[in-house]
């Protein structure tokens, strides 16, 4: 495995091509994924960003073998995930969105069950342990918190040593000590060669975890690189707030655009530090003291927020909301 | 939480195989039926509890009808009976129970295929089922010295039929049934039909010959007659046959209750849900 890995380091382990999944048939039905094409390579960590109803699930469910793609091939590990599942599934892991065990058993015994339903189980208390409940073994799962049910959920996913990992947004609903530990663990994980393909409403999740990312939006996958690609050409972001009785004008800043909100300035700039040198020269130079200045480099949120606006502004909206998948949401909607 | 360098590679578990995914899952379910007293008490208490009064009632209906085998009947029919509750019922209980913890919909995403995760969740209810039907139509046919089965043979494919039935309906009624407290209305319109018209409660010849001819069309009355055949030579329509007389009686019940088998099959997977309407 490890000298397979070694000897092609450029596999392609998820490659999907003009992906469509459409729900109900006629004008009722539902396009939830519009043709998506998305190529990870193994030992890669690749992160499907998008907001609430923009598809990722319902792309990860068709890549996962869990429904047929309406149209367009999806291949994992070089086969078709639904035809060949039962080539493909000892091979990967999957983490739902949500949980799914039952709330009677502890976690041991859910351990347990599902070691008898993985080829190649590592130990269950391994697989506990690597997650942190070793503690919690013997509780039942309904007296887990949240956090711990997905830890454990996680735990499962891990049970057979998969090659390639689907993980439905693994860290919603975490503390943010537990989440730091699960993204702790799923590098470690990359670190050996796992492919993880994971979907996520945390974009520092993204920033911080994935090597290339693709953000969805109506369906369709609307941007997609390194962090670095994504965020390339986005602005940096200063702010500040004058003084009250200041009657001086605002500086004149090279290349970066101004907006004035009461007292409140924004400067937004494609170069952050000549135009932070500019505005910090032009404040000393009229003995001005900028109030709650902050300088930031273009981040990931920012572009995120920006790219699904300008989606939101190209695209008609979407089949009326009755028709969509019902699914529950773990936290607000980000639409 | 440990975060640790990841353990090495240590012990691997084997292959999954569809014998080690049913005995998994079966074992899980077993431990949940010990774990839940209502469900326990329905498969356990419930059936003992009728047995009392389908004797009574075989009584009364022996008064009216001279020469009605009542011992015979009340073991076949408490057979039935414990078969309709523990298969029938509880197992509808269970996919209803399973499917709302989304447990059905996490197991497919693993190496289990659909009907092993159905058929394993089935596995203590048939276990417990047909423990119980052996004990009680075993030592029931001792201690009522009984004759032995006239068709053994006839007996286990009414037997394999019956549950083969009552799975598939379970499979079907679970689709209309939200929560697990709901199961006790949504199986009911079956129940009845298994017991009143399936010959178990009120055997079908003490009826009247159109009402009879209606309950042998019925879809479970032909998987439990083919056991009576099987068993005591008859169903009850003729006189008792002998072994190779059982299998001339059964041709008609081995017909419709295969028809109804397919038709079962086919509700159930027409309708059945892996995961709750929300």
């Amino acid at each position: 495995m490890e000298t397979s890995r070694a000897s092609r380091p450029s596999e392609d382990v998820i490659e999907v091509t003009d992906l469509h999944r459409r729900y109900g048939g006629g004008s009722t039905g539902y396009h939830a994924v519009r043709g998506v094409d998305l190529t990870v390579r193994r030992g890669e960590l690749f992160a499907l960003l998008g907001t609430n109803g923009a598809g990722k699930t319902s792309t990860m469910e068709v890549i996962e073998g869990m429904a047929a793609p309406s149209d367009g091939t999806v291949r994992v590990l070089g086969r078709d995930p639904f035809q060949e599942r039962a080539a493909v599934r000892p091979r990967i892991g999957i983490m739902l969105q949500e949980g799914g065990f039952p709330g009677e058993l502890t976690a041991a015994e859910t351990g347990r069950v599902w070691a008898g339903m993985t080829s190649g189980a590592r130990p269950v208390a391994e697989a506990l342990e690597l997650v942190g409940l070793g503690h919690r073994a013997n509780v039942r799962v309904k007296q887990l918190s949240g956090g711990e049910k997905r830890r454990l959920d996680l735990a499962m996913a891990l049970l057979g040593r998969p090659e390639v990992l689907f993980l439905d947004e693994p860290s919603t609903g975490l503390d943010p000590e537990a989440r730091a530990a699960v993204w702790q663990l799923v590098r470690e994980l990359r670190a050996r060669g796992t492919t993880v393909l994971l979907t996520t409403h945390y974009l520092e999740e993204a920033e911080e975890l994935a090597d290339r990312l693709a953000i969805m939006h109506g369906g369709r996958v609307v941007t997609s690189g390194t962090v670095a690609e994504v965020i390339a050409g986005r602005p940096s972001r200063i702010s500040f707030e004058l003084p009250e009785f200041d009657g001086a004008a605002l500086p004149v800043l090279a290349g970066a655009e101004l907006t004035l909100d009461g007292r409140r300035v924004t400067v937004q700039t494609l170069g952050l530090q000549d135009t932070l040198t500019d505005l910090l020269g032009w404040a000393r130079h009229h003995g001005i003291v900028l109030g709650a200045l902050d300088a930031r480099s273009a981040s990931l949120e920012e572009a995120f927020l920006a790219i699904a606006s300008e989606a939101a502004h190209q695209d008609p909206p979407q089949a009326p909301a009755a028709a969509r998948p019902a699914r529950r949401r773990l936290i607000g909607s980000a639409r | 939480m440990t975060t640790a360098a990841a353990p090495t590679a240590t012990a691997t578990g084997p292959q999954s195989t569809t014998v080690r995914r049913l005995l998994a899952l079966g074992r899980a379910e077993a431990t949940l039926l010990l774990r839940n007293r209502t469900a326990l008490f329905t498969a356990l208490v419930l059936p003992l509890l009728l047995i009392v009064t389908l004797q009574g009632t075989l009584a009364k209906q022996a008064e009216s009808n001279p020469g009605l085998d009542v011992d015979s009947l009340l073991i076949y029919g408490s057979v039935g009976m414990i078969l309709a509750f523990v298969v029938y019922y509880n197992l509808t209980a269970a996919y209803v129970g399973r499917r709302g913890e989304l447990v059905l919909k996490r197991l497919r995403t693993g190496e289990a295929r659909d009907i092993e995760i159905l058929l394993g969740t089935a596995v203590p209810s048939l276990a417990l089922g047909l423990m119980m039907a052996a004990l009680i139509g075993i030592g029931g046919s001792l201690g009522l010295h009984l004759a032995v089965p006239v068709n053994p043979v006839l007996m286990l494919v009414g037997l394999l039929l019956a549950l083969a039935t009552m799975i598939a309906l379970a499979a079907l009624s679970s689709a209309f049934t939200k929560t697990v407290e709901s199961a006790g209305i949504t199986t009911l319109p079956i129940m009845l039909v298994m017991q009143l018209g399936s010959g178990l409660f009120v055997p079908l010849e003490v009826m009247p010959g159109q009402l009879a001819d209606i309950c042998r069309l019925l879809p479970t009355t032909p998987a439990f007659q083919l056991i009576r055949i099987g068993w005591f030579g008859t169903d009850g329509s003729a006189a008792a046959t002998g072994f190779a007389g059982s299998w001339g009686a059964a041709g008609s019940h081995l017909v419709t209750g295969t028809i109804w088998l397919g038709l079962a099959v086919w509700g159930a997977v027409r309708y059945f849900r892996w995961e709750p309407r929300r």
